[in-house]
């Protein structure tokens, strides 16, 4: 940023120069187009400096397509191209401020608004109902005719995607469905460490579906304080969770572990878009950061060789808060 | 008889079939203001010029495209990847195309510097007065301008389909859900259903970034220029500079081959930017899916103070009647981006009908301090979206200083309501004392000291006292 600022100041002085308006030529009023002060004359040694670096500038612009068909590295590309163009830059800046004749003028602003031009102007839109009788029928008729023109011009647009309807709330959640890992194997109990997460999916289902990406943590059976009503969707303490934020659809990807635990703050899952983290033993509460409700928590259950299965639908809607978001 | 010169022939031809004489003459000798201040609308302008060239030739190579395959290009590390069309096409685009990673780099940067020196403009605009009657139009053209600039940029990195890019959109899509009553139908009409979208989502994106936005952009820099031509430029009051006149360098020779060197400068940074400073190196990314993130993700600056209200806002739906009418990040990603163009919008109304009063023409420029209640409100309005600007880097803050994230964001959800303030009294407390002082902030009291003779005349003082010493002239107020 810093050398951003330098290269703003470094441009300004060098194409400003080191101008002061001078003092007008003489004292009466400006007239348009007039030259007040006028500097002409270029010495030699600017010239032959003004001559070099196009010449100079040339040859950084050869050598710039030489190295694009040579294939070279982007630096190498990048320094000779920036080279030509601020050679050629500072050319013409020093012939500008030094070479070329150096004027000052002044120009009379132009006088805007003419009353008798809006006078004529109404005049003429005026005539437009001269000898018509019916003049509110006829415009009500053709704002009516405007007016469903531009509807049915826009009524295509709802033609870009479906409305809304409960596509939002479905995903591919019921009692029974077996969860996969991102390698597509079922998981079992022992894939969850307590650690750690684990991204899981729906078993064959369409892994881009918001509803379908799960968090799983593991936490110790007891600590849990799960609201009323989910007392068996933890088995062994394994709790599955939307992936999907609440509040603006990124992943979950944060899983905040307490160091020591009678100080820390309690586990948490944490979405590292605007950094709202939800309490896992308190069924995905917001503790902090931005998000408007809970992470929807899916009931698991244990099939045959403790594998993960669904036990239901989640707890709420998934995905980003709208207005078809029911609340008690 | 000797035949004309060539140039005379040239001139002649064009001139005898579409009178072109008359408005070059005029054109030439139109008089460009010399003030350093504006030059930054200017870099606005080669910066997209910038951004078109480099633009069309990367559009050459894109393929906006949802579609998967198996990467098997030249970078290892993604080898035997599922990447989408997009993805690869970039990954193609800065490994394989000659000068492909240049003309990339310098695309992002290019963009990086135009809202920059769009921002800059506008504060000028702001802080001099320069939108009031009559370029009330041309000052709502300008602020346009920068709400368009910060979309096609966000079209822009959405586009390559790598991890940011991804968790980018899937905020928009969030954002764009909570506009109440129509928000849900809003979102499906873009993605045409839900996120990620089906394979529309990919070509629509490409067409607003490479067709609707720019052209739109193209056409309304046209308007900004012609309606500045119409009304000439304003200027600081000074020698021949006027309500009635304006003053400085001529169009030709001067003006035209300063600009031009400007351009071919502004161009030269940039290049040597996209050539030397790595951005947005997507491979390191990866490619994104839905139930993918990662952590310390920042957009590009100019998305910052969105951000930065997303995560301070407070954490509250509101539900009416078991309906969440405003869900939560309407507060952060709708209406404070409204409220802030809202009032940039207003401005030259608010502040002609609620402060000034003042509804004559204006083509002379404030100093700040000239208008000390503008500038203080400025200064206060600019502070306020800065702090939440870095509220957006709380994070980044939190690995460098360790200040708690949880304890960074109270401080800034109180930051918000107290740096305005004091910025207003601090700015307005300045701009009055130099009004009052006459002094420039950089140079000191630059007036002249002088004193009464006996025989009534007047003569500068020399003597080498310090000129503070002495009572600074009072101002009369404008």
């Amino acid at each position: 940023m810093r050398r951003l600022w330098a290269a703003i100041a470094l441009l300004a002085a060098l194409v400003n120069g080191r101008r002061r308006p001078p003092a007008p030529a003489a004292p009466e009023a400006p007239e348009e187009g007039r030259t007040f002060a006028k500097e002409t004359g270029a010495p030699a040694a600017v010239e032959r400096l003004v001559a070099a670096l196009l010449l100079l500038s040339a040859a950084a612009s050869l050598t710039f397509a030489g190295l694009v068909t040579a294939g070279a590295d982007t630096q190498a590309l990048g320094i000779a191209l920036a080279l030509a163009l601020f050679l050629g830059g500072t050319a013409l800046a020093v012939t500008a401020n030094r070479i070329v004749p150096r004027e000052q003028a002044v120009e009379r602003r132009p006088d805007l608004g003419d009353a008798q031009a809006r006078a004529d102007v109404r005049e003429r839109v005026a005539v437009t109902t001269e000898g018509v009788s019916r003049r509110r029928l006829l415009g009500v008729a053709g704002a009516t005719a405007g007016g469903a023109l531009a509807a049915a011009v826009v009524a295509p647009v709802t033609a870009l995607g479906p409305a809304v309807g409960n596509s939002i709330a479905d995903t591919p959640w019921h009692r029974g469905r077996r969860l996969v890992g991102e390698d597509g194997v079922p998981l079992t109990a022992d894939d969850v460490p307590l650690t750690s997460f684990v991204t899981a999916f729906p078993e064959s289902a369409d892994r881009r579906e918001l509803g379908s990406p799960v968090v799983l943590v593991r936490e110790e059976p007891a600590s849990l304080r799960l609201p009323p009503g989910r007392a068996d969707w933890a088995p062994e303490g394994i709790l599955a969770f939307s992936k999907i934020c609440t509040h603006a659809g990124c992943a979950i990807a944060l899983y905040r572990q307490p160091l020591y635990e009678p100080t820390s703050d309690p586990p948490g899952l944490a979405c590292p878009c605007h950094y709202s983290v939800f309490d896992t033993r308190r069924g995905g509460k917001v503790v902090a950061g931005p998000a408007g409700r809970a992470l929807p928590q899916l009931p698991l259950e244990l099939g045959p060789g403790r594998e993960l299965r669904a036990a239901g639908g989640f707890s709420g809607p998934i995905g980003p808060s709208w207005w078809g978001v029911r609340k008690a | 008889m000797t035949a004309p010169p060539r140039d005379e022939r040239a001139l002649r031809f064009i001139d005898e079939r579409i009178s072109a004489g008359k408005p070059v003459r005029k054109a030439l000798r139109y008089v460009f203001p010399d003030h350093w201040s504006f030059m930054l609308g200017e870099v606005a302008l080669y910066s997209f010029v910038v951004l078109v060239a480099t633009g069309v030739f990367l559009a050459l190579f894109f393929e906006p495209s949802l579609g998967t395959r198996i990467y098997d290009g030249p970078y290892v590390p993604l080898q035997g990847r599922e990447v989408t069309g997009a993805y690869d096409s970039a990954l193609r685009l800065s490994f394989e195309v000659p000068a492909g990673l240049l003309m990339r780099q310098t695309h992002h940067w290019a963009a990086d510097v135009f809202v920059v020196a769009i921002v800059l403009h506008l504060m000028r605009i702001f802080f001099t007065g320069a939108f009031r009657k009559p370029r009330e139009l041309n000052y709502l053209v300008g602020v346009t301008l920068l709400a368009l600039a910060v979309l096609e940029g966000f079209l822009g990195y959405s586009l390559l389909d790598d991890l940011l890019s991804g968790m980018g959109l899937a905020i928009g899509y969030g954002v764009a859900l909570s506009i109440p009553l129509i928000g849900g139908d809003v979102a499906h009409l873009i993605w045409a259903g839900e996120f990620p979208g089906a394979d529309v989502i990919q070509p629509r994106l490409f067409i607003g970034h490479v067709f609707l936005l720019p052209a739109a952009i193209a056409g309304l820099i046209g308007a900004h220029l012609a309606l500045i031509a119409r009304t000439r430029h304003t200027q600081f009051r000074g020698e021949g500079a006027t309500e009635g006149t304006v003053v400085g360098s001529p169009m030709w020779p001067g003006y035209a081959l300063r600009s031009i060197a400007l351009f071919l400068l502004v161009a030269a940074i940039l290049v040597a930017l996209g050539g030397l400073v790595q951005i947005n190196p997507i491979w390191q990314w990866g490619p994104y899916e839905p139930w993918q993130g990662t952590n310390g993700a920042q957009p590009d600056w100019y998305l910052g103070w969105l951000i930065g209200a997303l995560r301070i806002a407070p954490p509250v739906d509101l539900v009416v009647g078991g309906y969440t009418v405003v869900p939560e990040p309407f507060w952060g990603g709708v209406l404070f981006p409204t409220i802030v163009f809202g009032v940039l919008y207003l401005w030259p109304w608010i502040e002609e009908r609620l402060i000034t009063r003042d509804t004559s023409r204006h083509e002379l420029l404030d100093r700040p301090r000239d208008n000390p209640g503008r500038t203080a409100v400025g200064a206060a309005f600019f502070a306020w979206v800065v702090t939440i600007f870095a509220a957006g880097a709380a994070d980044r803050a939190f690995l460098s200083v360790g200040i708690p994230y949880i304890t960074q964001v109270w401080i800034f959800r109180g930051a918000i309501f107290v740096v305005p303030v004091v910025v207003f009294v601090v700015a307005r407390r300045i701009a009055r004392g130099l009004a009052a002082a006459e002094a420039h902030p950089l140079r000191g009291w630059t007036g002249e000291v002088v004193e009464r003779r006996e025989d009534g005349g007047y003569t500068a003082v020399t003597d080498g006292r310090d000129p503070s010493l002495h009572e600074p002239p009072a101002r009369p107020r404008a």
